[in-house]
């Protein structure tokens, strides 16, 4: 127990240290973190963009709505009852009905036809079903048109999901693009805290031969700088969250006014909890895996001589 | 407390530093090490200290053949010997008390034990209301006073000097040999390179005279050793 609070106290004493020496050269190190969370908030900041878009897509999707326009022969209360059965259905969720007559007077409202319409001896419109599928899984939406499109009393089945199919591999393809701009960039922070970490164990020349003269093994060598990249993943990570809430609450007002427009009551997704942890936590340890690289590369070749 | 036994050191370079050294050093001894430049000195220390390893032959430090202590052993067995270096390699942002300290800290003393330590070392050595200081602000005299400090605040039984008064004005130089002779009378080892014959004429130790890589013993007073 006792050997343990003395090794903590001893780690403590090293980190301090570590984070006091970064502080001793406050534009160097602030140049350092800068490029770390630059690049730890770009791969972040459109994974929340991305997500957002996701969201947004995931609200949509439920509303693919798809019509079923049926043959001019169906009358009045077979489309009911039609409308009836399929609503019934466990893949549906709702049917809305939209009689010919209403069809036709929206029509004659709305379009600007009216006068063109009052030359037709009949109603040239059919009834059509507004069918919203449930859960809007995917393929069962499709198998559902299929099903609808092959009833005797169908005309037309007009699928408009084509665009959210379209938006969703555009947002697939933007997924993996961040994917790999993550890995990169992952990597940028592994070299340039690397790189830091070199200068750094070649400005400190003297004092690791110093300390390895008087019997400081490789390790103790090794953990001050060690904590350095720690604290330099760390406090990258900390701006880099604190760079993307600033951006996301920029332009959240905006975005929630377009969203108005179109009647959404959508809002920005930031980072939840778990993301920042985890942006942190990446911080860090690629912190200390660029050092674990320089201290591995440059330590041994100081030798005392 | 050392033991050469026809040890020979060849640098890559092909220059041949020490050709067949035998000799031994008692516990308790302080013995001087000397010779004309580039007659092996450093080199023979360096091999004291596993900063190098010989070409050929055997080096007992302590009973030890430092030839089984695998190189990630070396910093341990380092900690149990003191180092007195000419340019006293002290750390210059640290303060004169941070610096003794430093083999304390690697050996993870506890504090109190470690801030007696210091302060006994720095006191033996009469420095110690610099404690607070950097070591930038003493005088030549009192730096390498610090790192003979800390070359014994761990209290290792051999301490070596490599030209520890090579700096130094005759007036400081017997200061600094008379403060090892006090070292050496609590106890402690002592091998000291220095080519100061004035100097170590008014000190009557024994001498390890190195001569084109080998030694070669006299005693007697006034020759080239």
């Amino acid at each position: 127990m006792n050997l343990i609070t003395r090794y903590l106290s001893l780690h403590v004493q090293e980190f301090a240290g570590a984070f006091g020496r970064a502080l001793h050269q406050p534009f160097g190190s602030l140049m350092t973190i800068s490029v770390i969370a630059i690049a730890l908030a770009l791969p972040s900041g459109l994974k929340v963009m991305v997500n957002n878009a996701r969201v947004l897509s995931g609200s949509w999707e439920t509303a693919v709505d798809f019509t079923v326009y049926l043959e001019m022969s169906v009358d009045d209360e077979s489309a009911r009852t039609l409308a009836r059965n399929i609503e019934a259905r466990d893949d549906v969720s709702r049917v809305a009905l939209v009689n010919r007559t209403d069809a036709l007077a929206d029509f004659r409202a709305y379009s600007g036809f009216g006068e063109a319409l009052d030359v037709l001896e009949e109603n040239p419109l059919p009834h059509a079903l507004v069918v919203r599928p449930n859960g809007g899984a995917q393929g069962n939406v499709a198998a559902l048109a299929r099903e609808l499109d092959a009833m005797d009393e169908t005309a037309l089945v007009q699928l408009d999901t084509e665009w959210v199919e379209r938006l969703r591999s555009i947002l697939e393809l933007a997924r993996r693009f961040v994917d790999i701009a993550t890995v990169l960039l992952s990597l940028a922070v592994v070299v340039v805290i690397g790189n830091t970490i070199r200068l750094e164990i070649n400005n400190r020349r003297n004092e690791i031969e110093v300390i390895k003269l008087v019997g400081g093994s490789n390790g103790y060598v090794r953990r001050p700088f060690l904590y350095l990249g720690f604290c330099y993943g760390l406090a990258g990570g900390i701006v880099a969250a604190v760079t993307i809430g600033v951006g996301l609450s920029l332009i959240s007002y905006p975005a929630r006014s377009l969203a108005q427009l179109y009647d959404s009551g959508y809002r920005l997704v930031g980072l939840s909890v778990e993301q920042t942890a985890l942006l942190l936590g990446s911080g860090a340890v690629l912190g200390w895996a660029g050092a674990v690289i320089a201290t591995a590369r440059h330590l041994h070749r100081i030798e005392t001589t | 407390m050392i033991r050469f036994e026809n040890v020979r050191k060849r640098y890559p370079a092909g220059k041949e530093a020490l050709s067949g050294v035998s000799f031994s050093l008692e516990k308790g001894e302080m013995a001087f090490l000397t010779g004309p430049s580039g007659a092996g000195k450093s080199t023979l220390l360096k091999l004291v200290a596993l900063i190098e390893r010989p070409t050929r032959g055997t080096v007992l430090v302590g009973n030890q053949n430092t030839s089984r202590i695998p190189r990630r052993r070396i910093p341990h067995f380092r900690r149990r010997i003191g180092i007195v270096f000419q340019d006293h390699k002290l750390l210059d942002d640290r303060t004169v008390f941070d610096n003794v300290a430093l083999p304390l800290l690697i050996a993870s003393l506890r504090h109190r034990e470690l801030e007696r330590r210091v302060r006994a070392a720095l006191d033996q050595v009469g420095l110690l209301e610099y404690e607070k200081s950097s070591p930038l602000s003493l005088s030549i005299g009192e730096q390498q006073r610090v790192g003979i400090a800390r070359a014994v605040a761990s209290r290792p039984e051999l301490v070596i000097a490599d030209e520890p008064t090579g700096n130094l004005d005759p007036e400081l130089s017997l200061n600094i040999m008379q403060l090892f002779e006090r070292f050496n009378k609590v106890g402690v080892t002592l091998l000291i390179a220095t080519h100061d014959l004035e100097l170590i004429d008014k000190l009557d130790h024994r001498r390890l005279c190195l001569d084109q890589g080998k030694v070669v013993n006299k005693p007697q007073l006034n020759t080239d050793c």
